[in-house]
């Protein structure tokens, strides 16, 4: 066990150091002029000397290697820089940011779990075909929804006919809601289709055959036998899908206009902010490597023959 | 309002994707079919009835005919005359819809949905269905470009993991992981920080984000024919490995990447049109999917259809396609 974790941290360190690579380089190497937007854009009135000051400051005279160790080390440490736009320090503007956002994702993510969860189960254990086919139809019809679009029909007939939640803001829980269940929809829909496809088959293999000769109950054979051998691949997907919400936030908490991580992102994409930009970039891979780790951990728990198996692949 | 968002085609794509089996889940001990019983279901099926039908039946079944076959699937019918119609706006935008997209009649400005104006109009009085059908080809033609994109960059990357291994292997394939560890939407985001605004642009970071998945699968297709006998018959008989790569392995190998490419078709649409809604996309008043419905915003309390009808074409076109996309996924599944 000792092993298969040092193991695992290694690769989830590995994965972090490569996702800040290949944004810094992807971000760096490419044609962008975040001086030059900060300056004012195509018709800045800077003179040479005032963008060669503020290069200078940032150090983008520097041979790229040279910049990239050095950005490396200091993001060892947490320290992504300073936003080019706002002067402020990244790792500040995330940590403000961070926690509504947080927030939001949490409650998304169980409401993912509820519906995507309920769904699978309510479909699979429909007696009627009708029922069971008009189920099972609508993750097909959750996945093809735009997330922004969800959102604006939820704030027109909740907020704005029913005058049931507010539309906008972050005040409180009754703020939460809405964008939540935006997020969720399409989320829960990917869930209950890998739940409801496992659940099929594992309510078709033998051993169900054998509780229900056993007198096992309805709803025991779904909950206890199947639900818990075809748990795991849903369970495989949540940390793609954490990193998922975590990133809809941006097209969520735009629609809403709430405040939070995803509008931070927004911004800094609009302004080509480079260094929030990877900060971001970082998180979100530092939020997938601890989730999927999360998950892994799990998998015994849920499936005891797993242990004994050599790890997984990230 | 529900009957105005909810029209008959995609409650008709929903109910025919559940009554023909697109998904594997959908496929039921007592109608499971030939291509569940051979692709996806891991052991035998119980009972009788989910014998596979000899060959000569299933012969017999392909020889009914195109129409037959979409008589018994009403939700994939449906699809494809949407997507027809999708595409004829794509190319000839005049021939749907001949008003011009970007002056509008000031006195027509916000008027509900109707004879005159099928999806109403915006704050200008521009006709919301003429913008969406003039928006129509920038739209599919950025998604066409991301799911290229993301065709050959991944089968080209999945292809020398496979074909050449070794280090170059394992340098692509770590390369994978890191591209799947971060989420797609933002992996794009970061693409168009760098290379700036713009719908060509979006579609290239839409693809470029999407491409690791289809290395993946390239690599495991590359990996499963390249030990093959008429491979290693190929090596033998001194065919240069360029050859080989080309006239032998690609060919075999690439047919679960094109149905990948074909289900990619829906996912881009979305992430296109995202990005697009957030306005990293073309620039007012250039008509496009996603920044139709970020106009609308700001009437979302008095005027819905500005938003309502845009975001309806993208859903039912991301059905439609999806649906189209699992029928192809089917149907190679039948003839394996």
């Amino acid at each position: 066990m000792a092993r298969y974790l040092v193991r695992r941290l290694l690769q989830a360190l590995f994965v972090l150091w490569a996702a800040f690579t290949l944004s810094y380089f992807v971000l760096f190497a490419l044609p962008s002029d975040p001086v030059g937007i900060k300056l004012g854009g195509i018709d800045s009135t800077a003179t040479p000397e005032e963008i060669a000051a503020v290069r200078d400051e940032y150090g983008i005279g520097d041979p790229v290697l040279l910049q990239y160790v050095k950005a490396l080390r200091n993001a060892v440490t947490g320290d992504f820089g300073h936003s080019v736009q706002t002067g402020g320090e990244v790792r500040g503007m995330i940590a403000d940011a961070l926690p509504e956002t947080l927030e939001l994702t949490g409650l998304a993510l169980l409401l993912t779990l509820v519906f995507g969860v309920g769904l699978a189960l309510a479909a699979t254990y429909a007696r009627t075909r009708r029922l069971r086919q008009f189920l099972l139809s609508l993750p097909a019809l959750g996945i093809s929804m735009p997330v922004f679009w969800v959102g604006l029909l939820l704030i027109q007939v909740v907020s704005f006919q029913w005058r049931a939640l507010p539309a906008l803001g972050n005040e409180g829980f009754d703020s939460l809601i809405l964008p939540a269940i935006t997020m969720a929809l399409p989320a829960s829909a990917f869930i209950a289709q890998i739940l409801a496809k496992s659940m099929t088959t594992a309510l078709a293999s033998p051993y169900i055959d054998t509780a229900r000769a056993k007198g096992a109950s309805r709803a025991r054979i779904h909950i206890h036998h199947a639900l818990r051998n075809a748990a795991l691949p849903a369970l495989t997907v949540f940390g793609v899908l954490a990193g998922n919400l975590l990133t809809e936030s941006v097209v969520v908490e735009t629609v809403f206009s709430r405040a939070g991580l995803g509008r931070v992102t927004a911004f800094a994409v609009d302004t080509q902010d480079v260094p929030v930009v990877q900060g971001v970039v970082v998180l979100s891979a530092l939020v997938f490597v601890l989730v999927s780790l999360l998950v892994d951990l799990l998998y015994p728990l849920l499936d005891p023959r797993i242990a004994t198996v050599p790890a997984r692949r990230v | 309002m529900s009957e105005t968002l909810d029209p008959p085609r995609t409650a008709e794509a929903a109910d025919g994707d559940g009554a023909h089996g697109a998904t594997p889940a959908d496929r039921s001990g007592t109608e499971r079919t030939a291509a569940a019983a051979t692709t996806d279901q891991p052991w035998p099926a119980r009972g009788k009835d989910a014998v596979v039908p000899p060959r000569s039946a299933r012969l017999r079944g392909r020889a009914r005919g195109f129409g037959t076959f979409l008589r018994h699937r009403p939700g994939l019918a449906v699809s494809l005359v949407f997507v027809a119609f999708v595409l004829l706006a794509a190319v000839a935008p005049g021939i749907v819809a001949p008003g011009d997209p970007l002056t509008g009649e000031p006195a027509d400005k916000l008027q509900g949905p109707g004879a005159e104006h099928l999806f109403g109009t915006d704050q200008l009085g521009r006709d919301v269905f003429t913008r969406l059908v003039h928006g129509t080809s920038l739209s599919l033609r950025a998604t066409a470009l991301a799911v290229v994109v993301a065709l050959v960059l991944g089968t080209s990357l999945g292809l020398a993991a496979g074909f050449v291994g070794g280090v170059v292997d394992d340098a692509v394939m770590r390369l994978v992981d890191v591209l799947q560890a971060i989420p797609r939407l933002l992996l794009s985001l970061a693409v168009i920080t760098a290379l700036g605004f713009g719908t060509t642009k979006v579609a290239f970071a839409v693809g470029l984000a999407s491409a690791a998945g289809f290395a993946r699968v390239m690599r495991a297709e590359v990996l499963r024919v390249r030990s093959a006998g008429y491979v290693e018959a190929a090596h033998a008989c001194g065919v240069r490995p360029t050859g080989v790569l080309l006239r032998h392995i690609l060919p075999n190998s690439w047919g679960p990447v094109l149905v990948m490419a074909a289900l990619e078709f829906g996912v881009a649409i979305l992430a296109v049109s995202s990005l697009s809604f957030l306005g990293f996309g073309a620039t007012p008043p250039t008509p496009e999917w996603g920044s139709l419905v970020s106009e609308g915003r700001n009437y979302v309390a008095t005027a819905w259809w500005l938003t309502a009808f845009p975001g309806l074409v993208i859903a039912a076109t991301v059905l439609a396609a999806n649906r189209i996309s699992r029928a192809l996924d089917t149907e190679r599944g039948d003839d394996r």
